[in-house]
């Protein structure tokens, strides 16, 4: 819902990296989304064409890697994938568990051209 | 020549750091904060003017009110003699760090004790920007459903105390306490939960008391 924000935090990191590297296009950009950020990367998209128009970076491929929401169960340790719709280790049934992935949200790399 | 540069930066980096400055500041002038978050309707500034009849002189407060339009809530607070501060978000849905910095600057913050940021009415984005509060507060209602935790786990997870509103209507609202407090245990175990009513001042008292020694414990660790 916030794509706008963060599609323009996306283009700040990026021409900071670019300029110090005296980058003269950025060709490519991998961003990885978890599950539990709620971004929706078609929206990242359509605020980039706007956003990075003008810039060195605005033809640049954007690549997103999605991560899955995983959790450990604190009474079996089993990892298990987290359901949509209940909170319960598929193991055991416990409801004791800690999320270990999911929350990712970060600029992994970009491609560039000096 | 093509070049990869490996980066792995935060996406919100930026604002964190800004919301760092932020909390400083708070406590530099002494000023416990809360971001107070939660759906539309669900009783923001409801709870905000209920608690500051309960502390009942305890604590000062001052609000920084996040809306898309409007000085409604800060109409409100000023009304109950609450230094107050409306942001307009324009189309944003949600507070960020650069907002609250402007914010900081209309506040007399040597005159306040605790400071409440009402956050934008939403339940996904608010949680992904730090403020540079000191704690995040999330009010359920009864009316909104027992699923709430389920379809937003984001929020249930980013939030360091909870409160129940309007607990006065669990007569008439099908909602499954256990059910929803289930899904509250595992996205967040232990957290400090507090039932009450806005309306009828059902446990008030409590949530009150509680304040106030979050922002002695708060004191503590930032003396001036």
């Amino acid at each position: 819902m916030h794509e706008m924000a963060v599609t323009e935090s996306i283009l700040r990191i990026t021409l900071d990296h670019a300029g110090r590297a005296k980058a003269s296009r950025v060709s490519a950009i991998t961003i990885k989304l978890g599950q539990l950020s709620s971004l929706v990367d078609d929206s990242i998209r359509f605020y980039w064409d706007l956003i990075a128009a003008d810039t060195i970076a605005e033809k640049a491929e954007l690549y997103f890697e999605r991560v899955p929401a995983r959790a450990l169960c604190l009474d079996c340790n089993t990892e298990f994938a987290l359901p949509k719709d209940s909170f319960v280790c598929p193991n055991c049934r416990s409801e004791r568990f800690r999320i270990i992935a999911g929350d990712e949200m970060s600029v992994e790399s970009i491609e560039v051209e000096t | 020549m093509k070049q990869t540069i490996p980066i792995v930066e935060n996406i919100l980096s930026a604002n964190d750091r800004l919301a760092e400055e932020n909390r400083a500041r708070l406590d530099a002038a002494g000023v416990f904060a809360i971001n107070l978050m939660a759906s539309p309707g669900a009783g923001k500034t409801s709870l905000i003017l209920a608690t500051l009849a309960t502390l009942a002189g305890r604590l000062r407060l001052g609000v920084i009110e996040g809306d898309l339009a409007g000085s409604i809530d800060a109409d409100k607070a000023a009304a109950a003699g609450i230094p107050a501060v409306q942001i307009n978000t324009g189309g944003e849905c949600h507070l960020d760090a650069v907002m609250i910095r402007g914010a900081l600057d209309s506040l007399p913050l040597g005159q306040i004790d605790l400071l409440i940021i009402e956050n934008v009415g939403n339940l996904v984005c608010p949680v992904a920007f730090q403020l540079g509060s000191h704690l995040n507060l999330l009010i359920a209602s009864i009316p909104e459903g027992d699923d709430k935790p389920y379809k937003y786990p984001g929020m249930y997870r980013g939030v360091q105390a909870l409160v129940i509103n309007k607990t006065d209507l669990l007569p008439y609202v099908p909602f499954n306490m256990d059910y929803f407090r289930r899904g509250v245990q595992a996205l967040n175990p232990g957290l400090a939960t507090f039932p009450l009513s806005c309306r009828t001042g059902e446990g008030l008292p409590a949530f009150a008391d509680w304040l106030v020694g979050q922002v002695q414990h708060g004191r503590k660790k930032n003396p001036r």
